[in-house]
């Protein structure tokens, strides 16, 4: 019997809803622990970087109006069709790095889970955030978490599904929109996930996710005048440095995570709360006469 | 028709123009100066054929049984009652009848469940089983819509478009509580109470099964729910949802029957928690009833609520709520905007455009999709109602009432409301719940605040006006537990609703209706 | 009841409530006729040219050829130089010829300037006129400006019925457009109309809405009788039956006449023409099967 020649898959970028290849047609090569070829990945750059900015900020308005009940939804509404393809994961995890299966199923089952407990934030990290303040004059003072707008994410090197997921979903939540820079040295997931995304009511280019090297895209990214916050985790002190200063141009927010590290992104405790989402807020206070 | 300002239908035809008022003022007025009784007619030029929603989609069972441990079973008695269509006055199945022998079962189940499975269950696993219910329901929205329209006589818009989603909502937004209590209350360890016995109303029943088993299974509850007796069809179907979603057996345990049974869960030693909703009459008696025990008790009861429309207004949006707040669902809702105290200045006004707006409630067939005011719950449910208009008649106050086709069968009452009401009537003072609404009128905001807080309830107010620092007044002021301004009757998940005084304590819906079911430490 | 002020998350939520009134069988017919006779079948285009005119005409008076039961719009609507082919095509029919006037769309120009289009038109044989108010003079305040010129426009109409366009998208909010409409009704209009069609967005339910309730009100209050025309993004009989719906629960019988309410339109005919169709035949349709005129 004839063996079947199987079907190889193009991995391209996820930018405005779409899968475009790089603007630079650049690819770079993600080989298996043995060194055998799985993949080419897009190289992205710096333009691939603008162009999914300027969707991003497109997405963010609509996004951010849509009630936060509907956020939730369209959250776990990810987390089912994940949950659905989670064998899919588990093959691509497992040919990439060097996690054995059952590892590759825990961070798969981890990601659904924890893309489930932010659907949960969605409608209620404002009661968590907001206060009504007992103001000394005859005013109706209250003060409320607002989304701050467009969300650079630098995605863990490590744990490329479950960082990239556990970054993205607190963002999206209160109404962010995101441009990710995925896992380097395993950047193929992320794209997978990317289908997911494109199948769950996701709108356009609320995520954007980038492939290719860090040490390109992280810069335009992070100099980027329509960028309101970078998200950064890893421990490469001098990217830290780097993005710090970035920051300054714009005033960004920038929130560096060097933990969770490795296999602690599994830990609940450490890798996921509300205040992750909060710290990619605004606070607004409004102030109202009380009188007749 | 009696109405005051006059009956005359003016036949127009285009480029008519009528008089001008004496003073020859123009329209820079601030408001509506009438010149003669003049009403918009609303006749038959052209008709909405009837447009049913189909049936044959619905798995209606001839019979019902209960809903202990997982399983459907027979009443211990193997008595029955009726379910009917208040539309039609037809059966639509047979209900087992519970009685305290099943309620025992149902409370050891649920017991039983809480103690093996349910409380040591991490939250977020229990989470899941409450998406998979709300995901449920949104999947048979359609089916329940109709059985909730068919079983308790309101229109099938309401139901689909509000009773079912809310109840769908509901669900996941209390699954997502359910492995984040310790952010719910900061400082304090939440734990869960037990077995929590329910006993809701027929006025939004699978809402109102929603709002009390959402919350209670997410805090790591068990549930005895019991449905009211004239509606417990849309409540079965959730229970056959619940068995199919998996949940472990006795998790959720469903009795239907009347007040014996309901008395039996209030009663039942091995109950922590009691939820109710209903008549402020029987939260006394539930309140009276479990005195000297540990059970925890929260009430939703009855109201008599304020709607107040300032003349700074916006107006033909005030008109919108005053008909939402008193006809949505037949006026059966205990935060119904039954009492409309309007400014002076305006009176004359809102009560013609609210008289022209009345004149487009489509009563009937609460199965057609244009129906706007559907079929009175019950024979007494209706019983009640016309003694209390009866009432107001009697005591002087005026009685405008539409004049429309009534269907032959069914329950039936058209959209009603008084003027010239004194605060002292009995249908100023007590609770209607039904299509029927009193008018009074006030001159300062001073005294329309003391007037709507003249009252032993306290469920729920309404505020009109286009200033915002009245609104804020108004809303520190009002004694009630929910004030909704330039809006009526809005229900959300995240937001708590209760009373204060007379109308019950306890919230339900957002971060504060999981309080009524946790314990902190 | 000029100042009375527009709740707009109340007054989008009626508008959408009433959007789902169920509209079958029976209903959907004749709604679809009365529609038919309610349109002001339009083109408004730098290309318009005599033969479009002549096409445009015959859709006009006989929409469904070889069905007598459809009947004829209610007016043609068309830039001041194609009124006499209008009038050539349409003689000895009831169809009336609007024309817009007033320098359409923007209405920056001079008085006289607009009140010679005005009477040029009328001359030449338009039944009515649909000018366009100043916006930027409403913006700015200047509301007896804007006032002075309806009335002046009118005045120029002689015989010829007015219809005033306040451009909502422009006006953009509900207290503005009900401002607007007040103003207009005040100073002499026939009818209020929506949009001039020539910006993105146009005419819709919740506009309709709030100009039926303004125009309601200053009949409750003068007793004058005022028409009502939504124009633009009106293209699905599903959309349009949903303004008739609004029409029948603000303001009554008496609107329902080609007399009081019209469509602005020019590709909603077929549609309505391809739901009759399937109304009658059971069948859903085919564009191809429907001419464009």
């Amino acid at each position: 019997m004839a063996t079947r020649i199987p079907v190889l898959k193009t991995y391209k970028l996820f930018i405005g809803g779409k899968f475009p290849r790089s603007e630079s047609a650049r690819y770079y090569q993600i080989k298996g622990p043995k060194g055998k070829l799985i993949a080419n990945a897009a190289r992205g750059s710096r333009k691939d970087i603008r162009d999914a900015v300027r969707s991003a900020r497109e997405a963010w308005k609509p996004w951010a109006d849509r009630s936060a009940y509907n956020r939730g939804q369209i959250l776990y509404r990810i987390a089912e069709i994940l949950e659905e393809r989670r064998s899919v994961f588990v093959d691509e995890i497992c040919a990439v790095t060097r996690s054995g299966r059952a590892a590759a199923t825990t961070e798969v089952a981890k990601s659904v889970d924890r893309l489930i407990w932010y659907a949960g934030w969605a409608d209620k990290y404002m009661q968590l955030f907001s206060t009504v303040n007992p103001v000394a004059s005859p005013y109706w003072n209250f003060s409320y978490p607002d989304s701050t707008g467009v969300v650079g994410i630098v995605a863990p090197e490590e744990k490329s599904l479950l960082g990239l997921i556990s970054k993205i979903a607190p963002a999206m939540a209160s109404g962010n929109t995101c441009v990710v820079i995925a896992s380097e040295s395993a950047p193929l997931s992320s794209i997978t996930f990317a289908e997911v995304l494109a199948a769950s009511d996701v709108p356009s280019g609320v995520v954007n996710i980038i492939t290719g090297f860090k040490a390109e895209l992280t810069e335009p990214l992070a100099r980027h005048m329509d960028v309101n916050a970078i998200d950064y985790s890893g421990r490469d002190e001098a990217t830290i440095k780097a993005l710090q200063e970035a920051g300054a141009l714009n005033v960004k927010r920038v929130i560096i995570r060097r933990d969770p590290h490795g296999e602690s992104w599994l830990d609940d405790s450490r890798a996921q709360s509300p205040y992750w989402i909060s710290e990619l807020t605004e606070t607004k206070t409004a102030w109202h006469p009380v009188g007749v | 028709m009696s109405h005051s300002l006059g009956t005359c239908v003016v036949p127009m035809n285009a480029g008519v123009t009528m008089k001008r008022n004496g003073n020859g003022k123009t329209a820079t007025a601030r408001h509506l100066e009438i010149v003669e009784p003049r009403q918009l007619y609303f006749g038959e030029k052209w008709q909405y054929a009837p447009s049913p929603e189909k049936k044959d989609h619905v798995k209606l069972k001839k019979h019902y049984d209960l809903f202990i441990d997982g399983k459907f079973v027979p009443g211990k008695s193997g008595k029955t009652f009726p379910t009917i269509n208040p539309a039609t006055e037809e059966t639509l199945a047979e209900i087992a009848y519970a009685e305290a022998a099943d309620v025992d079962r149902a409370v050891t189940a649920a017991r039983r469940a809480y103690d093996k499975v349910w409380r040591k269950m991490p939250g977020s696993e229990r989470a899941k089983y409450v998406f998979r219910i709300a995901r449920m329901i949104q999947e048979k929205a359609r089916e329940l819509a109709v059985l909730e329209s068919m079983d308790g006589g309101k229109p099938i818009r309401e139901s689909r478009d509000c009773d079912i989603p809310l109840a769908a909502a509901h669900f996941f937004y209390y699954a997502g509580w359910a492995d984040k209590l310790d952010y719910a209350f900061p400082g304090r360890k939440a734990r869960s109470i037990g077995v929590a016995g329910q006993v809701i109303p027929w006025n939004f029943p699978l809402l109102m099964a929603a709002w009390k088993i959402a919350p209670a299974l997410a805090s790591g509850n068990t549930v005895v729910l019991k449905p009211a007796e004239t509606t417990p069809l849309t409540a079965l179907h959730l229970a056959e949802i619940i068995q199919e979603a998996d949940l472990p057996p006795g998790v959720v345990n469903i009795v239907t029957g009347d007040g014996t049974a309901g008395a039996a869960i209030v009663n039942h030693p091995n109950v922590d928690k009691i939820a109710f909703t209903g008549s402020t009459e029987v939260g006394k008696m539930i309140q009276r009833a479990i005195a000297g025990t540990n059970k925890r008790l929260t009430l939703e009861l009855g109201g008599k609520s304020a709607n107040i429309i300032f003349e700074d207004a916006p107006m033909d949006q005030a008109i919108e709520g005053i008909i939402d707040g008193i006809y949505f669902n037949q006026g059966h809702v205990c935060c119904a905007g039954s009492r409309l105290f309007v400014q002076e200045s305006i009176a004359e006004i809102v009560e013609r455009k609210l008289w022209d707006r009345m004149q487009n409630l489509r009563v009937g067939d609460p199965l057609d999709k244009n129906t706007d005011v559907g079929a009175i719950n019950s024979k007494m449910q209706l019983n009640k109602i016309c003694e209390l208009v009866d009432a107001g008649v009697r005591e002087g106050a005026t009685k405008h009432q539409i004049e429309c086709a009534l269907p032959k069968k069914g329950y039936w009452f058209r959209p009603t409301f008084f003027t010239k009401v004194a605060q002292s009537h009995r249908i100023a003072q007590e609770e209607i719940f039904g299509p029927v609404l009193s008018v009074l009128t006030f001159r300062t905001p001073e005294e329309a605040l003391e007037r709507a807080n003249n009252s032993p309830y306290g469920l729920a107010a309404g505020v009109w006006t286009d200033k915002g620092s009245k609104i804020f007044k108004i809303a520190n002021r009002m004694r009630a537990g929910v004030i909704w301004a330039n809006t009526y009757n809005q229900f959300d998940p995240s937001s708590p609703f209760g009373g204060y005084k007379e109308s019950g304590f306890g919230r339900e819906g957002g971060v504060h209706g999981l309080a009524s079911y946790v314990e902190l430490y | 009841m000029m100042h009375v002020t527009v709740d707009q998350v109340g007054v989008e939520e009626r508008a959408r409530k009433l959007s789902t009134r169920s509209i079958k069988t029976s209903s959907k017919r004749e709604g679809i006729k009365l529609i038919i006779s309610m349109i002001d079948l339009t083109t408004l285009e730098g290309k318009d040219s005599p033969g479009k005119i002549r096409a445009m005409c015959q859709k006009a008076i006989r929409p469904l050829p070889g069905n007598a039961d459809v009947p004829s719009v209610a007016a043609v609507c068309v830039y001041p130089n194609l009124i006499r082919e209008a009038k050539r095509c349409l003689a000895g029919t009831n169809i009336k010829i609007a024309s817009v006037a007033t320098g359409f769309p923007s209405g920056q120009y001079p008085l006289d300037i607009k009140l010679a289009d005005v009477r040029d038109a009328v001359t030449m044989g338009a039944d009515e006129i649909d000018m366009v108010i100043d916006r930027g003079a409403f913006l700015a305040g200047k509301y007896r400006k804007v006032a002075d010129e309806i009335a002046k426009v009118k005045e120029a109409c002689g015989p010829a019925h007015l219809k005033v366009i306040l451009e909502t998208a422009e006006l953009e909010t509900f207290d503005n457009i009900r401002k607007a409409s007040w103003i207009a009704m005040e100073s002499g209009a026939d009818f209020i109309k929506t949009s001039t069609g020539k910006l993105k967005e146009a005419a819709t339910l919740p506009i309709t809405l709030v100009m039926l309730e303004a125009l309601r009100d200053y009949w409750y209050e003068t007793g004058k009788v005022i028409g009502m025309k939504p124009a633009g993004g009106i293209r699905t009989s599903k959309d349009a039956l949903r303004y008739l719906v609004l029409v029948k629960e603000t303001v009554g019988d008496t609107w329902l006449t080609p007399d009081l309410f019209r469509f602005g339109a020019s590709t909603l005919t077929n549609d309505l023409l391809m739901q009759l169709a399937k109304e009658m035949t059971g069948n859903y349709q085919a564009a191809e099967y429907f001419t464009i005129d």
